[in-house]
């Protein structure tokens, strides 16, 4: 069965239908691209399936558990994490407490236990340092941990992130244009790093970009949105040929 | 890996440094004053100041939890404090005679002072939060007023029946003529006895800086500050926005209420009026922790007291008539030090204040 499963999602804006009828089923440790031209839905779909925008029609079934209209939290507890197109850190948070952010729901101690400084305090606070600085090496932002996440240069916000995402523990992560603002060198590092965060944490990702390259280079299979709807489907190379795509979105 | 190690330890101590130096600060303050206090070199003016900083110190420590911490602006404090004042006063004047006890009834004062502000945060926070900025600024200052108005109407008496409640005068109140008036409407409570010392007043400063320096390093902290850096972020890495901010508002009202508790037990007649308990204290309040720093809890103290002391001293200097307006030159100064690019950039050079350089990435 499909890791993610969404049926005929859709939702309007007064009198504008901003997605319909989309349709997406997605293996475990898939890598997904959604792409389309700009105010096709994209990132619509992805508060759609977070949960910042309820859908009025249409069902999201994650893992076998039905997600459809459910609460940003209960959706990230449930396991889809996100970036976002313009970055959004925690910037006045070091970089590895907003790792540890991320953690929140995965390591627990009481208030009491956190203002009175008992053991479970020190316990568990030990376990996030060492989950977080973990992640943050991943990610090669090591040496960065206790800057404050506004001080970082724009390629390693990005990472930081991805790194936060990760942090909870998704079964789906949800990329909102990760190539966004950078450079074909940095590009090609952040490919790798796709590459190697699916394979390292078994994950499944979903991602938007306009980047063709990263997308053809990367992406099993692709969605092409278009006014809200699926103008087409399948595998990278088949999607990337429809002549379809090609008159609405690639260009001659 | 030894040396992220390493660092992560120096950075950790670091943070629990800076907060000792701030608890230091506190306690040399108090031993330094209360050793001038005892040798008798400090004037009578400035000893009966002791408590009333200590309180103005809570309250500026707490509202920066909401403010600096929280990243909401609100102008209702001297409200939360007005209730915890209130509740307080009325508990010691009824229990005067039969806890006679100083300190345990003091202490249950305390108590009750705080649970009941603590209750007004949550009933105030929970509509007041789904606001933002400007609107929650406006509603939170109405809240304030309307406590403050309400106290002004209420009347209770206590006879040999028990309680009579009446928000119209003593007469209403139907008493037997053995009764006693306990809230007079705005005459207010007289004869709370005056339990608050400048020592008590100091174990609250540090049980304050204890709650919200460890409530910020902890689980907690990070979640709040983490929805006021951004709050769609925190909601999509799970992090629950209202419970946080309902937490960090009653906290902090909790904690105002126990700098009421303290102001009704330093005054003999306890009113509620606009100069004590109305928007001119909020306000006041916030001047405090604007002029600290937004969010520095350390700032928010010395400011405080710096202020709160800085009226009457300047009584006794030849500047005396023009008073009020070297206070405000001093907020200016107080501000653009901290506020200030230049001032930033020349402070971080030459004080560092224990702090190290920011460290630019490139």
């Amino acid at each position: 069965m499909a890791l993610l499963d969404v049926k005929n999602l859709g939702i309007s804006f007064g009198g504008l239908r901003a997605v319909n009828a989309f349709d997406i089923s997605i293996e475990k440790e898939e890598l997904y691209g959604l792409i389309g031209p700009n105010g096709a839905g994209k990132t619509t779909v992805f508060n759609l399936l977070t949960g910042v925008y309820k859908p009025d029609s249409g069902k999201v079934i994650l893992d076998g558990q039905d997600i459809t209209g459910k609460k940003t939290i209960d959706i990230s507890k449930a396991g889809i994490a996100r970036t976002f197109q313009n970055i959004r850190l925690f910037k006045k948070l070091s970089v590895l407490d907003n790792v540890k952010a991320g953690l929140h729901n995965k390591h627990h101690y009481s208030t009491l236990e956190g203002i009175l400084r008992l053991p479970g305090y020190r316990r568990v606070e030990r376990e996030m340092d060492e989950k977080a600085m973990e992640l943050l090496k991943v990610f090669d932002l090591e040496k960065y941990a206790h800057v404050d996440a506004a001080n970082l240069p724009y390629g390693q916000q990005r990472r930081l992130e991805i790194a936060r995402a990760l942090a909870t523990e998704p079964k789906l992560l949800l990329l909102d244009e990760p190539a966004a603002g950078m450079n074909p060198n940095e590009t090609g590092e952040l490919m790798d790093m796709i590459r190697f965060v699916r394979e390292e944490f078994h994950m499944t990702i979903l991602l938007i970009e306009h980047d063709m390259k990263l997308v053809s280079g990367i992406c099993e299979r692709l969605t092409v949105l278009n006014f809200g709807e699926v103008l087409s489907q399948g595998r990278t190379s088949d999607v990337l040929n429809d002549p379809q795509v090609i008159t609405a979105y690639l260009g001659e | 890996m030894q040396k992220t190690m390493k660092n992560k330890i120096s950075t950790m101590n670091k943070n629990t440094r800076k907060n000792l130096i701030t608890y230091a600060i506190v306690i040399v303050a108090f031993a330094v004053m209360q050793s001038l206090i005892s040798m008798g070199r400090v004037s009578s003016l400035l000893e009966g100041l002791m408590v009333p900083i200590c309180i103005y110190v809570i309250l500026a420590v707490s509202l920066n939890l909401v403010v600096g911490i929280l990243g909401e602006l609100s102008l209702g404090h001297a409200g939360f404090m007005c209730v915890g004042a209130f509740a307080s006063a009325f508990f010691s004047k009824c229990m005067r005679d039969v806890i006679t006890v100083d300190i345990v009834r003091f202490l249950l004062a305390l108590l009750i002072g705080i649970v009941v502000a603590a209750v007004f945060g949550i009933l105030i926070g929970i509509p007041v939060l789904r606001l933002k900025g400007d609107y929650l600024a406006i509603v939170t200052l109405a809240f304030g007023e309307i406590i403050k108005n309400l106290v002004n109407v209420l009347y209770i008496g206590k006879d040999a029946n028990g309680f009579h409640f009446s928000t119209k005068d003593v007469m209403a109140l139907d008493m037997e003529p053995d009764g006693t008036v306990i809230v007079n409407g705005p005459q207010g409570i007289t004869g709370t006895p005056k339990d608050a010392t400048f020592l008590i007043g100091f174990i609250l400063i540090l049980i304050t800086l204890f709650i919200v320096l460890n409530l910020i390093n902890s689980r907690d902290g990070r979640a709040i500050m983490s929805i006021r850096d951004n709050r769609i972020a925190a909601e999509s890495i799970g992090i629950n926005v209202t419970k946080y901010k309902l937490m960090a508002f009653t906290v902090s009202a909790a904690l105002a209420g126990a700098a009421g508790v303290l102001y009704a037990h330093n005054l003999s007649t306890l009113t509620a009026n606009t100069n004590n308990f109305g928007y001119n204290q909020s306000i006041m309040i916030l001047v405090f922790v604007v002029l600290g720093g937004i969010g520095n809890i350390r700032g928010s103290i010395i400011a405080a007291t710096i202020l709160t002391m800085l009226p009457e001293l300047l009584r006794g200097l030849p500047v005396s008539d023009y008073r009020m307006l070297v206070y405000a030159i001093v907020l200016i100064i107080m501000m653009l030090f901290n506020w200030a690019p230049k001032a930033i950039e020349w402070r971080e050079r030459y004080l560092r204040f224990g702090r190290k350089k920011k460290e630019a990435v490139q």
